[in-house]
This record gives structure tokens, sequence and C-alpha cells, in this order.
């Protein structure tokens, strides 16, 4: 990766100290915060403190993943330990922190894991402790090991958790991925014919929870549900990291954003105009385009006034940048990234990324957006991992809110600065 | 008690045969690899199967030269409804 992101960025912090909508939680002690520092801002750490009665406090706290799936972290956690419990022999269950972050738009957890990195090693104690003890790990990509080696290294009994390194590819991330990395350093997806909850690494019931979750754990573990709940809304509670991004001269930022906040209030926040906006990028690059306008981030809602924020990614294009280029690029890297293991992926993905790539540089065949369509119908659901529908789903969102493109171009012009996307 | 039909993508090669064996469940895609007929999402990895298309996707498990098929009956059981040990 370039050296840009061997370094972690100092500005997206400050930018959350400024923060004038909601008080930080989780980064709340600071940069670069180490154990000392930790203690005194967030109060004194027993990880068996909350005990088994913790995923009881994630139950009402309503808390859901931050690593794009919004599944009820409770809900997880309560089937890895049924499954533990399981049968003559009970397995050890396994809980990783999973910091990979294939999203090339996002850099939430990066930064969290350089500055609150025992938040998020609070939270994995806290869960390996209510699932009996569970064994720990920590996958993250090369650039942020260092920091989180050293704060293992501050902490008392830290030498019980394992780091593992995770490659800088998209589906790093994706979940059996990351067992399948650990396990035998393959880090592509597996055929999950049984949950990971039930058989993940080595067999065992296994939970891969984003760094983020993990960090909302600690707090609730700390202050509880009720606390949890006084930021966000009854939907979506608590407060949600999201990596910003837009056209130049916006710089990247970093955000802690009350659940269900105003997708406008966010781009304003960091520095944007939504009126100056074609559109925005929700979500990530499985996610999906939106009209800036009048869109609420919750993982839940209707789809016209709800944009779910999956991994936390809000990417703004103005409105000189044309729609369908933006997106057959991202197709196109969507496609080469592709692990080549599943063929609809293989073969589906690029075909795809191909057709965009004609109607993206004018070729005038009124027939090209169905063939889109019926290739992204095509691939969805098919597949060891979500690959597919996750780029179906972005492209069916670009044919969408591009629409006034997609037919200016397909009949033989690009609608170029503020053209019929505005 | 539903049976699904699973298809295992990464081992899948799309020779043909289960599209074959159960041309009522499955169709081919443009490059030969299984399509459940009439499903949306999960539904085409996990496919359900009618009780009288059990026989023939029996069948197309063990013929599979790739061994990307299997039968997965029922559900699978709620945490805590069959624990021997508890």
């Amino acid at each position: 990766m370039s050296p840009a992101k061997d370094t972690y960025p100092t500005a997206p912090l400050h930018a959350i100290q400024d923060n004038r909508g909601q008080q930080p939680r989780l980064l709340a002690a600071g940069p670069d915060a180490g154990w000392e520092q930790h203690l005194d801002t967030f109060g004194p750490w027993e990880p068996n403190a909350a005990g088994a009665g913790l995923l009881e406090a994630l139950g009402e706290a309503g808390l859901t993943g931050r690593g794009g799936a919004a599944f009820e972290t409770w809900r997880k956690a309560t089937a890895a330990a049924g499954s533990g419990r399981k049968g003559l022999f009970a397995a050890r269950p396994v809980v990783i922190a999973n910091g990979a972050e294939g999203e090339p738009l996002s850099f939430k957890d990066r930064t969290l894991l350089a500055h609150a990195p025992h938040l998020v090693i609070d939270g994995l104690a806290a869960l390996a402790a209510a699932l009996d003890g569970a064994s720990m790990y920590v996958y993250a990509p090369a650039a942020g090991l260092p920091r989180v080696q050293q704060a293992i290294g501050e902490r008392p009994r830290g030498n019980r958790i394992r780091v593992v390194q995770a490659p800088e590819t998209f589906i790093s991330g994706e979940s059996s991925a990351v067992v399948n990395m650990i396990g035998n350093g393959n880090a592509v997806p597996t055929d999950q014919r049984r949950r990971l909850s039930e058989s993940g690494l080595n067999g065992r019931p296994t939970l891969v929870v984003n760094v983020e979750t993990l960090a909302q754990v600690a707090l609730i573990a700390r202050y509880g549900a009720q606390w949890f709940r006084q930021a966000g809304t009854a939907a979506d509670p608590g407060t949600r990291l999201v990596s910003v991004s837009g056209p130049a001269p916006v710089r990247d930022v970093v955000l802690e954003v009350p659940g269900g906040a105003q997708l406008s209030a966010v781009l304003q926040e960091a520095g944007m105009d939504p009126a100056a906006l074609s559109a925005v990028l929700v979500g990530g690059y499985h996610g999906r385009w939106v009209r800036p306008a009048a869109h609420a981030l919750s993982p839940v809602g209707p789809p016209d006034r709800t944009a779910r924020p999956g991994a936390g990614v809000i990417h703004a294009l103005d409105l000189q940048t044309c729609g369908i280029q933006a997106t057959a690029r991202i197709v196109s890297y969507l496609a080469d990234q592709s692990a080549r293991q599943c063929g609809p992926c293989m073969f589906g993905l690029p075909a795809m990324a191909s057709v965009l790539n004609r109607i993206a540089g004018g070729e005038t065949n009124p027939r090209l957006a169905s063939e889109l369509d019926r290739l992204g119908r095509l691939v969805s659901g098919r597949g060891a991992c979500r690959h597919p529908e996750g780029t179906t789903g972005l492209v069916s969102s670009a044919l969408e809110v591009f629409a006034a493109d997609f037919r200016a171009h397909l009949s033989g012009y690009c609608t170029g600065p503020g053209g019929a996307a505005a | 008690m539903k049976t699904h039909l699973h298809i295992d993508w990464t081992s899948c090669d799309g020779r043909g045969l289960c599209a074959e064996l159960l041309p009522g469940v499955l169709d081919r895609d443009d490059w030969g690899y299984p399509v459940a007929r009439g499903k949306t999402g999960r539904d085409r990895t996990d496919v359900p199967l009618r009780d009288a298309d059990r026989e023939a996707a029996q069948e197309a498990v063990f013929l599979c030269p790739k061994l990307a098929l299997s039968l997965i009956d029922g559900r699978t059981p709620e945490p805590g409804t069959r624990v021997p040990g508890r």
C-alpha cells in the first residue's frame, strides 16, 4: 500500500474533538491514549465485572455490528455461547477483534486502533469473559499491528491475546476469510454450510467482531445499556464512527455521530455543502448511492428516507464528476478483488464491469443498461460470501440515482459539469 | 422438515450434471454454473427443495464430480434446544 497508509492520520482526531453535535465517546481519551490515560478517562477495568450479564446488557443496549452487516451483537454472541456449551466435550469459543479495513474509503477502524486500542481490547476481553473464557485474537493490517502490540504489552494479562496480520485486500475482513487467515493463512472466504458461531476456527464456536463494535461493548460493560441509549434514536441507539471523504479540498475525516443522524448534517460537519454535491456513496463499495438530501443514517428504516451506514463510509461526489464513471471505476476494482473461487463472481463481476465501462466510455447501445441489470440479478446470492450481491446493490443504486446520466450516456453524450445529475 | 440443497460455490466448476438431474430446480447461467429457478438471495445457495425433488437431489449430491453439493435437512436447532451435556 502507499506510504501514506502506514502512518496514522492525526487530522481526523482534531475534527472529532471539535465535534459540536456529539460528545466524543470512543475517542474520549484523546490521541495515542496509553493504558494510564485510558484508565483515567474511562475508569478502572475488570473484564469479569459484567460476566455473563454482559450479553443481556448488549441486548438492552441494542448494539449492532459496526463492520457492515449491522447484525445484533448480543444475538451473535449468544449463539456462540450456546454452541460452546453444546455436546459432551464443550468447545472453548473464540473471539476475534476484526480490524481489517479492506474498504478503500474506510479509515475509521485504523484511526480507532491507533488512538484507542485499549478500549477495543477491553471489549474483546469482556466478550471473551462472558463466553466462559474464550480465546482472544486481534486481526489487523500491518500498519496497525505495532500500536496493538504496544497496547497489549501495557496491560495486565495482555499476553493471552494473540495478534494476526490481515492482508490488504477488499475481502480480507469478511468473517469466514478472517477465520481462514488465522487458521490456514489464506484470507479468502470459505463455504459456510454451518455458521461460524457454531463451527469456526478449528471447529470452535467463533465470534468475529469489528473493532469499533468491541469498543462500544467496552463502554456498555462500564456504563450500562441506559447510558448507551442516551445517544441516537430508539431504532438506532448509540453512536457510530464514520469515515467521511469528498471532492478536494475536503479533507478525509473520522466523525462520531449519533445513531439516526441526518446525512446532510454529517456532510456539513465534514465541511461540505450538500447542495454542491450530486450524490453520496453511503456504506462503502458494497453500499448505495443516494441523493444528499433528507436521508438519515440508520441500519433500519424506509429506503427512501434512510441510508444504511454499513461500515460507516460516506463519500461525496461533486457536480463535476460523472457518477457513471465513478461507479465503473469502483465496479472494476470490485471485480478485480474477487477471490476467483466462485464462478458467478469470477465471471459475473468482470462482465458487469465491462458493460458499465462501455456505457461510461460512451457506447450508445440502448441494451447495455438492461444487460447490466440482468447480470446483477444473475450473480446475486450465488457465492460463498456476499461480494456478488454487494456489487449488485451498488450498481442498482447507480442505475436509479444516475438514471438521467445513463440515458444521456446511451444517447451519446455525458451530461458533464452540473449536468443531468444535478 | 424442509430440505435444502447447498451449493458450495468454491468447489463448483459448472459441469452441469446437477442441472440435468434437476431440470425443474436448476438452470445454468451464462458460464454453465447452476442457478436456482425462481429463487432470489441466499435461496440460490441453499436451495429449498420440494419432497418430489429430494431423490433426484440426492443423486446429484452423489454424482457431482466436484463434490460441491450437499443436502441440509431441516433447520439448524435453536441454541439450547438440543443440549445433551447441559
